[in-house]
């Protein structure tokens, strides 16, 4: 009993590093999941145990099926079913792997391709780090959020503080500057991982603010978090009254460590780097103070400068999806996510001949301001190779679009190197061969 | 009547801020909001008292370890370049573009208060925040020299920090004002 008590404990701690991304892909073995269950013995008697919920180690459930005994763990905090694997990924942008030497993360992806519904769960949530950073491990006793500067009376808000405030909840996505798409890519999670989307809990801003009494020479306010660099941004103060949020929840729970526990800014809309973590300090200022992470965002003429901070109109199919295979014709649904720094997702369109014809696709629920939402388009697979695409319109009418489209708009000739001004939010299209395997259609 | 109306008058302008005032959260002090206020704006308000110049940055910029990761006088480090190696005829957004597509900061910044706050809040790597404002004044002043904005024997101080000219002028792009619900760019369709 004690032996196959301990191969049940290890069993767990191996599908822990597999959920940590620790290990390879591959599920442990299924021989592995099922001895600890012995045989079965249909005619027993359900024990105390098991009417309890609690069988004891190695007795089977009466129908003789494999089954998750209860533990401790299991019961406080639960885990998904070992034979799940989608894992997040080091991003290859840049280069820099995560974990570094150091124990220091830079871009992590999310896996998109695996993706149902609109809410990436907490654990698979992409996050990313401007140079590579340590995650800060906060203590929210002793943290706290100061807004001072152009007000009439700073104040410091401790994390008891902010709870007692009224509370908004909202879905909103969060997409990093790098989230760039490429021939080189083999998948979604590389092309397009760099973007989630949650459910946010918190405070709005403007509420803050306004408890402070904001000056009439505010312009601009300056986010900044408490890890080792202090990395902060400059926004301007519309914006900080119009729908920033100071989220201390995430998808029901406390935001998590990589998202910047105990206190992050959303910033709707923006471009990822603006939703400042670990979020220490607000202060409200007469013009833009290009402090830290501003200074990355300079650029020389006004167009890229534009195009690099509100995010455009964007949509990816995630299934089918580049490095999956279709098992051969028939009906598939043609599912993917569509989201706007503009506002909510208006309607999105499938085309399964390469871009000549446009189909409406069905938005699921309804969307959200911006928020991913997911779409799902019918579709029969004749067994022809072709190419499948989306694209989506906002609800102010900011069209996605392709590449040789931008390039048309700012007069510069096209080629396969062309690089989208600002955010790329151009459409991507995935290669459907007659073999079945979908592929990176900018390849 | 009158009384009333002025009672009136005086509820509509309390009003809405008793409605906005939770009583939540307390004042911090002046020493507290002293300690957390490391944002460095262009007018160099922020700046705390001391000073430095290039010959004692230089000297800094060795015994910190910036030269391991920067490279020697800024350049040939695996981290972004601060010194420009290409020629003063070049425009500035050329020369001050890295091998590695970063821009080099005390080259293209427009506010020599921008270098002070970077080096301040970042710098060095591991261990940010323990430069004193004597040593980050004088590495911004070696930083400066290194790419020709200040001669190497000007001393930057919270006064003469925010008065240093930088070669960028106003070559560089603002943000466009933004507003609920308008497009990232004026007539542009995507």
């Amino acid at each position: 009993m004690d032996s196959k008590r301990t191969n049940r404990r290890e069993l767990l701690k191996g599908s822990a590093a597999v959920a940590g991304g620790l290990a390879a892909l591959v599920p442990a073995p299924a021989a592995a999941q099922t001895s600890p269950f012995g045989t079965p013995l249909h005619d027993q008697m359900p024990s105390h145990d098991q009417m309890a919920g609690m069988a004891a180690p190695g007795t089977p459930t009466p129908s003789g099926t494999p089954m998750i005994k209860g533990t401790k763990d299991l019961i406080e905090y639960g885990q998904r079913s070992h034979f799940v694997t989608s894992m997040r990924m080091p991003h290859p942008m840049g280069g820099r792997p995560s974990p570094d030497a150091f124990g220091k993360t830079f871009h992590v992806a999310a896996p998109l391709q695996d993706s149902v519904g609109v809410i990436t769960p907490s654990s698979l949530h992409y996050f990313a780090t401007t140079r590579g950073a340590y995650v800060p491990d906060i203590d929210p006793r002793t943290h706290s959020l100061t807004i001072h500067g152009l007000v009439d009376r700073p104040l410091t808000f401790t994390m008891e503080d902010l709870k007692r405030l009224p509370s908004v909840t909202r879905l909103h996505f969060i997409e990093c500057a790098g989230n760039r798409h490429n021939g080189r890519q083999k998948n979604v999670q590389e092309s397009h991982g760099m973007t989630s989307c949650a459910e946010w809990t918190g405070v709005l801003l403007s509420t803050l603010i306004k408890e402070c009494g904001l000056k009439g020479s505010a312009t601009w306010f300056v986010a900044e978090g408490a890890e080792e660099v202090k990395g902060a941004s400059s926004m301007p103060i519309a914006k900080a009254m119009d729908d920033c949020l100071i989220a201390y929840g995430m998808n029901g729970e406390a935001v998590r460590p990589q998202n910047g526990y105990p206190l992050r800014l959303m910033a709707p809309g923006y471009e990822g780097i603006f939703h400042t973590k670990w979020l220490r300090r607000i202060k409200i200022v007469d013009r833009y103070y290009m402090n830290y992470n501003d200074y990355g965002h300079m650029t020389r003429t006004p167009e890229e400068a534009a195009l690099g901070f509100q995010i455009g109109p964007k949509s990816v199919i995630t299934s089918p999806s580049g490095g999956q295979q279709l098992p051969g014709k028939g009906f598939y649904e043609i599912t993917g996510l569509a989201w706007s720094g503009g506002g909510a997702i208006r309607s999105v369109e499938v085309s399964t001949d390469g871009g000549k014809k446009w189909n409406k696709a069905q938005i699921k629920g309804t969307p959200q301001r911006m928020a991913h939402a997911r779409f799902g388009y019918p579709w029969h697979w004749d067994g022809n190779e072709t190419e499948i695409v989306s694209r989506c319109t906002d609800e102010i009418g900011q069209v996605q679009p392709t590449r040789e489209q931008v390039a048309k708009y700012f007069n510069v000739p096209f080629d396969r190197n062309y690089r989208v001004p600002g955010l790329d939010n151009s459409v991507m299209p995935w290669r459907i061969a007659r073999d079945g395997t979908v592929t990176n259609g900018l390849a | 009547m009158a009384s009333l109306r002025l009672a009136a008058i005086a509820l509509l302008l309390a009003g809405p801020a008793l409605a906005q005032s939770y009583g939540v959260g307390h004042t911090p002090t002046p020493d507290e909001l002293r300690a957390l206020d490391i944002s460095i704006g262009p007018t160099g308000d922020e700046l705390p008292p001391g000073h430095g110049s290039a010959k004692e940055g230089a000297a800094l910029f060795q015994s910190k370890g910036c030269v391991g990761c920067h490279g020697k006088a800024g350049v040939g480090g695996l981290a972004p370049e601060l010194q420009s190696s290409k020629g003063h005829d070049l425009p500035l957004w050329e020369r001050g573009r890295g091998k590695s597509g970063w821009s080099i900061l005390p080259l293209t910044a427009p506010y020599a208060t921008i270098v002070w706050d970077y080096i301040h809040r970042g710098m060095p790597l591991g261990h940010e925040g323990t430069l004193t404002a004597d040593e980050v004044y004088s590495l911004t002043a070696y930083l400066l020299f290194l790419n020709g904005v200040i001669p190497e024997d000007q001393v930057l101080d919270k006064d003469s920090l925010p008065k240093v000219k930088m070669p960028i002028g106003n070559d560089y792009a603002r943000l466009p004002e933004w507003k609920h619900g308008t497009p990232r760019l004026a007539g542009y369709p995507y």
